[in-house]
């Protein structure tokens, strides 16, 4: 195998070659995407030419808008060909193999794949068979991970906090299906920050989540005292089995994030939400539009952050 | 390299100070290109006083070797604080080569608007151009061997010197 054995999302080099998890990704690369982000960030120029002539295919098992649509304008702000592939519509309704469409769409030159599926481990399962020279995104895949999106929240958090080495930060909800929220406690744990939480019901919280190296909490005042970063998760109702809540009412009863629970976090701290959001479910409305919220800019920099990965990879030959 | 001396970094900046004088006028906008470029750009700024802020280009998303050497680590935002549109420009870099960095930056600058005209002002020539581009203004002009290139220092009082680099091959 040429890429790198130990971690096969990077080159011989110890280049980045595939963004499929932020676990195990060097401090180095992250920081390098961060950077890189911020000069796509408030420029004049739109579009640069820096992915010319490549092809990028967004190819999606899984239903997103966002997620979609960032990197559509992404790609096409570095000049790259963007072609859109809802898989979920098309051949796997017809009972086609993930590998055989993989290779139709690698027959049709691509060079780089952004994938979303259902599936943990999938986009991990493409990279493995893709020809060497095609590039890998993890879209989000299962609950496993969802790199750019925990990219693009260490990015959002950078810009107002500056520094991660003196944050206190909450990861609140659903963290049991949520690829975001693993991906999050990743980059905190590479970028140096000393204390995360974790707040949510035990029926929603991953067994032994503490091996992460997270603090839980279950009581959502407790977890959020003295907090600079609350991020909420959107209750997955889609991937809810069995009873794991009462109800949604109760949910936000306990964890719905109000002005009067996030009032216990610092007066500077901020709400991040990785969207789409169930108002008046995991957030009241009054915080999500609220002063601390930063969900908004949140979305406008995760086009920074999908420029900056893809640019890092295309030149990584 | 011992044996081969190389000019000195702030005679050459002094000749290109006075060569730029009587072509720059209040409105004239000065775009150093990263990184020495933008060092070059400052102290001409400086000598000339002039009004219009000096502006800092990096050409990284532009370069047509990019497929090749990758993105540098340390890519810079480009910060042009003034209208580009109708302005008279001149590019400022520190050592003027192949003149494919002048494409880029040239691209790069018309993404921002169409300016008036673009003059070209480099501290060192070496020669070696593979584009059809030259410089109005040059500080001075240096022979290297093939292999050979040569850097923009600064040194923490801000004083240039250039550094003679071995290319491995």
């Amino acid at each position: 195998m040429w890429l790198n054995p130990s971690n096969p999302q990077l080159d011989k080099k110890g280049r980045l070659h595939h963004l499929l998890t932020l676990e195990g990704l060097p401090a180095e690369i992250l920081w390098q995407i961060l950077d890189t982000a911020k000069t796509f960030v408030g420029t004049k120029v739109k579009k640069v030419p820096l992915l010319r002539g490549m092809s990028v295919f967004n190819v999606f098992f899984e239903p997103s808008t966002r997620t979609r649509t960032t990197f559509e304008i992404a790609a096409k702000r570095l000049s790259a060909d963007v072609i859109n592939l809802n898989v979920t519509v098309s051949s796997q309704s017809k009972g086609e193999s993930l590998l055989d469409t993989v290779d139709n769409l690698s027959a049709m030159h691509a060079d780089m794949f952004v994938v979303r599926h259902g599936e943990s481990g999938a986009p991990h399962f493409i990279a493995r068979h893709v020809a060497p020279d095609i590039h890998v995104i993890n879209a989000g895949d299962g609950r496993h991970s969802h790199p750019t999106q925990g990219l693009l929240d260490m990015f959002t958090i950078r810009h107002y906090k500056k520094d991660f080495s003196n944050l206190r930060v909450a990861i609140v909800g659903d963290v049991l299906h949520s690829r975001v929220a693993r991906s999050q406690i990743h980059a905190f744990a590479t970028l140096g920050c000393p204390e995360i939480r974790v707040i949510g019901p035990k029926t929603l919280l991953p067994a032994h989540v503490e091996s992460l190296g997270v603090h839980v909490y279950h009581d959502m005042r407790q977890g959020l005292k003295d907090v600079d970063v609350v991020t909420m998760l959107r209750l997955q109702n889609e991937r809810m089995q069995g009873a794991l809540l009462p109800s949604a009412q109760e949910f936000y009863k306990y964890y719905g994030l109000t002005q009067d629970k996030l009032a216990a976090a610092k007066p500077d701290a901020i709400v991040l939400h990785p969207g789409p959001m169930n108002r008046g479910v995991e957030i009241d409305s009054s915080v999500a539009d609220g002063k601390q919220s930063v969900i908004l800019p949140q979305v406008t920099f995760g086009i920074a952050i999908r420029m900056a990965v893809m640019s890092i990879m295309a030149g990584n030959k | 390299m011992p044996g081969n001396p190389l000019p000195d970094a702030e005679q050459l900046l002094t000749a290109l100070i006075e060569q730029m004088r009587p072509a720059v006028g209040p409105d004239t906008g000065l775009i150093g290109i990263h990184t020495g470029g933008v060092w070059v750009a400052e102290r001409v700024h400086q000598a000339l006083k002039l009004k219009t802020p000096a502006a800092a280009l990096d050409v990284s998303f532009y370069r047509d070797d990019y497929a090749a050497r990758g993105l540098r680590r340390d890519v810079k935002r480009s910060e042009i604080p003034f209208e580009v549109e109708d302005r008279d420009l001149i590019l400022v870099d520190d050592v003027l080569y192949t003149g494919r960095t002048i494409r880029a930056a040239l691209n790069e600058l018309f993404d921002y608007g169409r300016p008036a005209n673009v003059k070209l002002a480099a501290l060192v020539d070496r020669g070696g151009r593979q584009l059809p581009i030259a410089p109005q203004f040059v500080g001075g002009t240096l022979a290297l061997k093939p292999g050979q290139s040569v850097a923009l220092k600064r040194d923490a009082g801000g004083r240039l010197s250039l550094e003679l680099r071995e290319e491995k091959r």
